[in-house]
């Protein structure tokens, strides 16, 4: 799975948007994830194959999110 | 700070903003081409591991997506100086995909500024630039704490002026 940190620099705005933008998700559920990563610090954001993975991962990076794969 | 215009993006930026964001995206460019060091924090904020518990697997990882994530960042720092009047002041309008390379590129000047500034979590950014405007007005941390803050609002200003997602 792919998992999204907090961190103290990214707007909580700018957040939400990336996973809609990415994940084609709605704003509530965008803003609903957006908010597990403030406040308990990370959150599952997909789950799924290692590439499919990797590529959500190297795509949050290059939204300048921190993101990370667990092999579960 | 941007507004919607005609379905685009639309800022007027001083001819100090001019200045300080083109500055700030030339300093984003040349991190990313000077050989970048990994030991140096922004450079591991802006390319994380993508297995922290695995360095092998990171590194593995890396020597395949680094060069692409890169030259993305460098382009989106691009887009911010391609729109920017040379000098002076000016007006800058951004469609969908131009405002989108500016809220990335803004974001990276912001990573690699927040790390070198140390903001964490609890940093009361007034606070701060209270604190070091006491220590001292002329020093290179009030300067880069004001750009940071700048920056947070610009972003966010441009957030408003993007036409909602469907």
């Amino acid at each position: 799975m792919t998992i999204v940190w907090d961190d103290p620099v990214n707007l909580m705005s700018y957040v939400t948007w990336v996973f809609q933008k990415l994940f084609g998700f709605s704003k509530e559920k965008a803003e609903r994830l957006m908010m597990d990563v403030h406040t308990k610090g990370k959150a599952v954001v997909s789950i799924g194959a290692r590439e499919r993975m990797e590529m959500d991962a190297n795509q949050l990076h290059g939204y300048g999110l921190w993101a990370t794969v667990d092999r579960g | 700070m941007f507004r919607r215009s005609g379905g685009q993006c639309v800022a007027t930026f001083a001819h100090d903003e001019v200045r300080v964001l083109r500055k700030v995206a030339a300093e984003v460019v040349g991190l990313l081409t000077d050989g970048m060091d990994h030991t140096d924090p922004v450079v591991s904020r802006l390319f994380p591991d993508i297995y922290p518990e695995r360095p092998d697997d990171s590194q593995e990882f890396r020597l395949y997506t680094e060069g692409d994530l890169k030259t993305g960042k460098i382009d989106q720092a691009g887009a911010i100086l391609a729109a920017l009047p040379d000098e002076g002041e000016g007006e800058v309008r951004l469609d969908g995909e131009a405002a989108e390379a500016w809220l990335r590129a803004i974001n990276d000047a912001r990573l690699a500024m927040g790390t070198r500034l140390e903001i964490a979590a609890d940093t009361d950014l007034g606070e701060e630039l209270d604190n070091a405007v006491i220590d001292d007005p002329g020093s290179s941390r009030v300067f880069q704490l004001s750009v940071y803050a700048y920056l947070g609002y610009l972003q966010e200003s441009l957030l408003n002026a993007l036409p909602e997602i469907k």
